[in-house]
């Protein structure tokens, strides 16, 4: 490349003396209109460049974090199983498993919101209003102890809150620290002795091996699925469904969908897959790990009908206690029956 | 160390319940002194009789069925979801230096999304004269350029840094992949829109739900950067950013940003999720190091390995691995087969490329008695790579990323190896 670069540099200096030319570019792409950039053009620095217009309270963020983030995050921010943990961990970046939130790690609110607006909510990604994002990053900010309940996070007081660990970084020393010392390459009798002194077999954390399906094994679960589908047809039972409603349903779906994969090629995730779920006794899904309590209602016969799965999507928690599913519930009667139409006509 | 090897020994592993066997039969090693004719040789086999598939079968062939456990694996444990998530170069399995794009590593956020070249647009825009975009016919109207490069995620062996913990090359040193590509220089795409005296820093983002925005200082964006189209020959797959890739060599795999989308000139870093609480490193006094980019030198031995025992018994054994370095072009690996007493020069398969993986080789004639076997390599600048306490004694246990030591597997006598540590 740096071949091409003198080219363009002997080029335009054959452009100095011989004008006129235009070798130093290609002419290729056109312009970006102002709305393109407006519209790709998200990113926020920490100086606030970027940060659009707006203000989200404390009390605002936690509906709204109850409603898009503690599914994966908790109510509280103290992150569902493996999912990230976003409040906690100060004091703790100097012991043994530090905890990084961030209350604890992260030096820029700015990334928080970036973060926030640009990459979340999982599976749902660029559908917050910037006040909604400024809700959720004061809530952040709230459950990590950094601003008070009445707190009120806006374009002009961004720059005012203060990051804990905004001093806790240097820049990349590995030249003076390491690369100086790391250069002995002796060849005979380097060390006396040789003793084992941890092993992998003793934690035994590996994988299985298993080879990769054959095509024809996949193909052989699609024929198996596809006949089990008409056995349970009779259970169903087939309504005309409102096409708008389901439309409805399938935007509303979007919630659903960082735990739950609907439809052809479906596969199950943090939660399992919803194919034929109206209908079909709970606690089902093959290779689905189920909590102890829905295993439990599934032993003593329930059947998500429409009034079951309303319910329990109106108020998970409540409906279930003890259940795997940490959504917060659907507020809108509407959106209950539309997803319920939704599910439906996936089904059919 | 006495043998507890026997009753610890995973014989539920197939792999290795097929090593043991042969291991038993090993001392008598050597198949010309088989007892009789083999009837592979002196009975008529099927494929010497009958026909093979036409050439119409296969329009675009994938490896053969025998070879159907040279997969990419993932580790259940390390992350919530397989959407956000990683899995591993099977590099046990593999010789030469070019990864297959079929079993090269994926690491996406928000899963390998599908997008049609004609749907593709890249944005430059920022501190530059004229903000353009350019669709994916434009891309190929720049001059092409071609180069080998590894990409390993910062990642890479983290899981090792307060122990021995995973039982296989694959899963200790498969974040890492090494490709042909084909593109344009990212320095020709900057030319073409003009940057300005003040644009110090790009930032590129991707078109995927997670957008992965990193910042990259200017000099190394007009250094040797690709806006890369094809590797290996042929179309990038999705799970590697089809259609358009940033290829950043010798800088760690999260900054080469797939589905490249938009690249903005800007005067500062913008401080993205994955360049301030990820990819950041934790010293043991609780500072962080930041913008640690480069991938140091590294090596590892690919076989024998935990998923890749010794079945033939005593006699010729090909020590076998993989050398690299962000730095420059490896100058030489060196091999120990007693844990780091002692150290043999490898031979190198082909002289070592800037930023690219070397092939090493080590022919050695194994006595049958256990192996404590390790590579170190070297580089042009006279890095040699360290030993997991030397990077322990800068950076103690938590640093996650950036962990290039030295790796020991145990080989035992019946030719199974193990991952350890070693004083």
């Amino acid at each position: 490349m740096s071949k091409y670069h003198k080219l363009t540099v002997i080029a335009s200096l054959m452009t100095l003396l011989a004008a006129p030319a235009y070798s130093e570019t290609y002419g290729l792409g056109r312009p970006a209109l102002p709305e393109e950039v407006a519209a790709w053009d998200l990113d926020v620095s920490p100086d606030g460049t970027g940060l659009p217009a707006g203000s989200g309270s404390v009390l605002d963020g936690e509906d709204i974090f109850a409603e898009q983030c503690a599914v994966c995050h908790g109510d509280f921010a103290e992150g569902v199983g493996n999912w990230p943990k976003l409040a906690g961990g100060a004091g703790t970046l100097d012991h043994e498993d530090p905890l990084k939130t961030v209350g604890s790690y992260w030096p820029y609110l700015s990334t928080t919101w970036d973060y926030v607006n640009r990459s979340m909510p999982f599976g749902n990604a660029q559908s917050l209003e910037p006040d909604e994002v400024y809700a959720i990053v004061a809530y952040i900010l709230y459950s990590n102890d950094l601003v008070d309940e009445d707190f009120v996070l806006n374009k002009d007081n961004f720059l005012e809150v203060e990051m804990p660990n905004a001093g806790g970084f240097i820049l990349d020393d590995r030249a003076e620290a390491e690369y100086v010392n790391f250069n002995d390459a002796c060849m005979t009798n380097c060390k006396d002795s040789v003793e084992i002194t941890m092993r992998a077999l003793v934690l035994d954390v590996t994988p299985e091996e298993t080879a990769a399906k054959s095509g024809t094994a996949a193909e052989d679960q699609v024929t198996e699925a596809d006949a089990e589908q008409p056995v349970q047809e009779p259970v169903v039972e087939t309504v005309a469904l409102d096409p708008e409603l389901v439309a409805k349903g399938a935007k509303a779906f979007k919630k659903c969908k960082a735990c739950h994969q609907v439809g052809e090629g479906a596969k199950n995730r943090t939660g399992p897959i919803l194919n034929g779920i109206i209908g079909a006794t709970a606690g089902q899904v093959d290779g689905f790990k189920y909590s102890k309590p829905m295993m439990a209602a599934a032993e003593s016969g329930l059947v998500w009908n429409e009034q079951e799965l309303a319910a329990f999507l109106a108020k998970p928690k409540k409906y279930m206690k003890g259940t795997k599913m940490s959504f917060s519930g659907l507020k809108k009667e509407k959106d209950i029956a539309a997803i319920l139409a939704y599910l439906q006509s996936v089904s059919q | 160390m006495s043998d507890s090897s026997k009753h610890n020994s995973p014989s539920r592993r197939q792999f290795l319940t097929g090593a043991a066997a042969a291991g038993a039969g090993a001392v008598a090693a050597g198949a010309a002194k088989a007892a009789g004719p083999d009837p592979l040789i002196t009975e008529v086999q099927d494929w010497a009789s009958s026909f093979g598939d036409g050439v119409d079968v296969t329009p675009y062939g994938l490896p053969i069925q025998f070879e159907q456990d040279v997969v990419r694996r993932n580790v259940e444990w390390l992350t919530a979801d397989t959407i956000s998530s990683i899995n591993f170069t099977p590099i046990h399995a593999l010789d030469g230096t070019i990864t297959p794009q079929g079993c090269a590593f994926e690491r996406h956020h928000s899963g390998a999304i599908e997008m049609r070249k004609e749907d593709y647009r890249l944005m430059i825009n920022g501190l530059v004269d004229q903000e353009l975009v350019f669709t994916y016919e434009d891309l190929e109207r720049f001059p092409r350029e071609n180069h080998v490069y590894f990409c390993e995620c910062a990642a890479n062996t983290g899981m090792e840094w307060a122990g021995a913990q995973l039982n296989g090359a694959q899963f200790t040193h498969g974040m890492i992949h090494n490709m042909e590509y084909t593109g344009v220089s990212l320095r020709t795409l900057l030319e073409e829109v003009g940057v300005k005296p003040e644009g110090k820093w790009i930032y590129v983002e991707g078109a995927d739900a997670s957008s992965n925005g990193r910042s990259i200082p200017m000099e190394k964006a007009l250094d040797d950067v690709l806006v890369a189209f094809k590797a290996n020959g042929e179309a990038l797959r999705k799970e590697h950013g089809y259609p358009v890739r940033l290829v950043v060599p010798g800088w760690e795999g999260n900054m080469w940003i797939k589905w490249l989308r938009r690249i903005e000139v800007k005067d500062a870093p913008v401080e993205s999720r994955e360049e301030t609480s990820k990819y950041t490193d934790n010293l043991a006094n609780g500072i962080a190091r930041k913008w640690t980019w480069v991938m140091d030198a590294k090596s590892i031995i690919t076989s024998p390995s935990p998923q890749a025992p010794i079945k033939h018994g005593t006699g010729p054994l090909v020590i076998t691995g993989l050398a690299w370095s962000g730095n420059g072009a490896i100058t030489g690996v060196d091999v120990s087969v007693d844990g780091g007493k002692n150290w043999i020069e490898a031979r190198l398969a082909a002289p070592g490329q800037d930023k690219a993986m070397t092939r090493f080789y080590l022919d050695h004639n194994w006595d049958g008695t256990e192996m404590f076997l390790q590579a170190r390599a070297k580089d042009a600048t006279g890095y040699v790579q360290p030993t997991k306490t030397q990077l322990r004694d800068v950076r103690g246990l938590n640093s996650i990323y950036h962990n290039n030591c030295i790796q020991t597997w145990w080989v035992k006598e019946s030719g199974e190896a193990e991952n350890v540590e070693v004083s």
